[in-house]
């Protein structure tokens, strides 16, 4: 079936402005996935999936300009002993990086990985392309066909500390794409971190791969520039025992859509997708997760807890799909926000497809207000109006920021949330 | 200490008057009783003393210690010394015990222009306070009131009243729901905070609270008022013989 005019020319206007790297192993895979992409096409308010969120400056040929914003407080994840690994408006920064070794990974750059035989060759999009059934994403598409860089992280082991990509954003015009693939062996570990705002535009595709009772850790926050628009897709495939645990924490951002794509394929696997926002006005955020159970005795979790105000907007599009043979499938599911004025919107879908008899799947949304009485109460103990509203809002997001099972990570994100909300309170 | 005059007060949503004249004053080192029927204004008394929103006074004026605190927000009447043991206790989930009372302690000391309680200092304090109330360490951790008993909630009441140390302090209905121990444990944590300096002012429907928290003055309100004031004695004439006589006696 042939594309409607306007996906077709949208679609080949933004493919011309691009050049697709070639000379190595992922040109097979670069390839395949530019075809998938003409077929699909870039999306448009018409999709199942956009209805909420405006494709526009994501898809469009040029992007929109993101003035860089200087941030006066200390890098996040400061004290966490770590491996850094600099990227600058999507350009690696080996001044700025680590050495990239570390015991129990291998790491390497998609840019500079020219190996005939690689391991990546047969995970390079090949995660993104299952991923694509039954919903299109063909943002992730353009991101195998075109990214410029990213890392190829190969898990052997227990790795000791985190490995941290940190994304700067220099230019207004930036204009980013990488592609990150990590493979987890059996029974290794590892933690990732991510943080900063990459670029005036950001599009984004990690692959993951877990294989039997692998642990994958993630924490990342996306943050403070306001006029960065981001496009970021995580893929993974969850084997036998494995857990997979993926935590975001979102501050300001005109535009940010983070889709999730797991696949729970080995028996008694865990998956716990969590995500924090916080918007003031001009913010418009979008967290859409889908979670298939193909395989017995499973856990998924989803907890997404939005804050909002002047005006902001919060999108949450949540499926569990439990494939029929997927027993004892345990499924949950919540999507709440907090709007602190009556000029905030939260748009939510949260959908259940099951197939499997012996299933226990939940899932909730709510939107509210924050609690008069418990404001009151915490103002007649004498706590100020301010911090008493502040102290109910990181209860409120609590919930979400408690999936982060390592302590430090889980204060460092709370302690961004504080500064965020004390910014607005003079 | 508290000195409240002529105190009218309006719902504000609707044309509905709840007080319609009281007059009390709590002298420092002083412990007051109010007693009265259901829905006879009681809380809406110590409500609005503490600046609950949804009421609207229309008459009248209640001063602590000499300043008008019906202007103030409730953290300033906080600040400034008073306190109200709710008689429904609200669940904040996500807020731990500790956190919020070492915030409200803090707050309060900010606001008074007082240096901040060290966090050792805060803990040996809190732990002492805690353990005379038989508050263990597992619930000063969970989030405030969440999943605690009727009585647990009550205890943790006094266990903020201990730690804030407030001037004027406002009991509602702190004995209900309390076990025989508890009501015991209570009124010692009471007893423990009277001194030259404090004023009480003590709300409940039991004659059997003020055996253990001797008042020196008992109340009765009725329909917004204050319809009559007695010693000790008024709590047993209402224990025995209910509100009836009083009320029309004074009607
Ligand atoms: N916010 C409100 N909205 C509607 N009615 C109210 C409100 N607050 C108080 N009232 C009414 O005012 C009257 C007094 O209530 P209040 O709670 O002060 O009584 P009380 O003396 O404390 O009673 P109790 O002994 O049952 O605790 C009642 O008729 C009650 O229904
Ligand atoms: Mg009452």
């Amino acid at each position: 079936m042939a594309l409607p005019q306007v996906k077709h020319d949208l679609t080949e206007e933004r493919i011309a402005v691009l050049e697709m790297p070639s000379g190595g192993w992922s040109d097979v895979a670069r390839a395949d996935a530019l075809a998938r992409l003409r077929m699909m096409g870039l999306p448009t308010r018409r999709d199942e999936y956009w209805k909420y969120t405006r494709p526009d400056s994501l898809t469009q040929a040029e992007p929109p300009k993101a003035a860089v914003f200087e941030g006066e407080d200390t890098p996040l994840l400061d004290d966490v002993d770590r491996l850094k690994i600099v990227f600058t408006d999507g350009v690696f920064d080996a001044d700025a990086s680590d050495d990239l070794s570390l015991e129990g990974l291998s790491i390497e750059r998609l840019e500079t990985s020219r190996a005939d035989i690689h391991w990546a060759r047969d995970l390079y999009g090949a995660l993104e392309t299952t991923g694509q059934t039954p919903v299109n994403r063909p943002l992730a598409a353009l991101n195998t066909a075109f990214a410029t860089d990213g890392l190829l992280i190969h898990v052997t082991g227990r790795v000791s500390k985190p490995v941290n990509l940190i994304y700067h954003h220099k230019s207004e015009t930036s204009d980013a794409m990488l592609h990150h693939v990590i493979k987890l062996d059996s029974g290794a570990e590892m933690t990732l971190l991510e943080n900063g705002p990459a670029a005036a535009r950001f599009n984004k595709v990690m692959e993951v791969d877990v294989a039997d009772t692998a642990r994958f850790h993630h924490v990342r926050a996306q943050g403070r520039d306001h006029e960065r628009r981001a496009a970021t897709h995580i893929f993974a495939r969850l084997g036998t025992e494995s857990v997979f645990k993926s935590f975001t924490l979102t501050v300001n951002g005109v535009m940010t859509r983070n889709d999730v794509i797991v696949e729970l394929t080995g028996d008694d696997a865990q998956a716990h997708v969590a995500g924090a926002c916080v918007g003031d006005g001009d913010f418009h955020h979008d967290d859409t997760i889908f979670i298939t159970h193909d395989a017995v005795n499973c856990e998924s979790r989803q907890v997404f807890k939005k804050v909002l105000r002047n005006g902001a907007t919060g999108v949450f599009q949540g499926k569990i799909l439990v494939k029929k043979g997927a027993q004892k499938t345990d499924g949950y599911q919540i999507s709440q926000s907090l709007l602190l004025d009556g000029d905030s919107q939260f748009l939510a879908k949260p959908e259940l497809e099951i197939y499997a008899d012996d299933v226990a799947c939940s899932h909730g949304s709510t939107s509210g207000a924050i609690d008069e009485e418990g404001l009151f109460y915490l103002r007649s103990r004498g706590i100020p109006e301010g911090p008493a509203t502040d102290l109910l809002t990181i209860a409120f997001l609590a919930e979400a920021v408690m999936e982060i099972e390592d302590e430090t990570l889980a204060d460092e994100i709370n302690a961004r949330i504080e500064g965020w909300l004390l910014r607005r309170r003079s | 200490m508290l000195e409240i005059k002529n105190l009218h007060v309006k719902l504000e949503e609707e044309d509905k008057a709840i007080l319609k004249g009281v007059n009390l004053t709590v002298e420092a080192g002083k412990v007051h009783a109010i007693m009265g029927p259901n829905g006879s204004g009681k809380s809406t008394l110590s409500y609005v003393l503490s600046g609950r929103d949804g009421y609207e006074v229309t008459e009248g004026t209640a001063t602590l210690l000499g300043e008008d605190i019906l202007d103030m927000d409730p953290e300033q009447r906080a600040a400034a010394g008073l306190f109200l043991a709710f008689q429904y206790p609200v669940e904040i989930p996500g807020v731990g015990n500790m956190t919020f009372l070492r915030t409200a302690v803090n707050a309060q000391r900010k606001a008074r222009g007082e240096e901040e309680m060290s966090s050792t200092e805060f803990l040996k304090t809190i732990r002492a306070r805690a353990a005379e109330l038989k508050i263990d360490a597992e619930m000063l951790k969970r989030p405030v009131n969440v999943g605690f008993s009727g009585g647990e909630k009550k205890r943790n009441e006094i266990l903020q009243m201990a730690m804030l140390e407030p001037r004027m302090c406002i009991l509602d209905e702190t004995d209900s729901g309390l076990d025989v121990d508890a009501m015991k444990l209570v009124s010692d944590g009471v007893n423990a905070l009277r001194s030259e300096g404090r004023g009480f002012l003590v709300i409940t429907h039991y004659q059997r609270l003020l055996d253990h928290i001797k008042p020196d003055v008992v109340h009765i309100m009725s329909d917004g008022r204050i319809i009559k004031s007695g010693g000790p004695e008024l709590a047993i004439e209402v224990e025995t013989n209910g509100y009836a006589d009083i009320v029309t006696e004074e009607a």
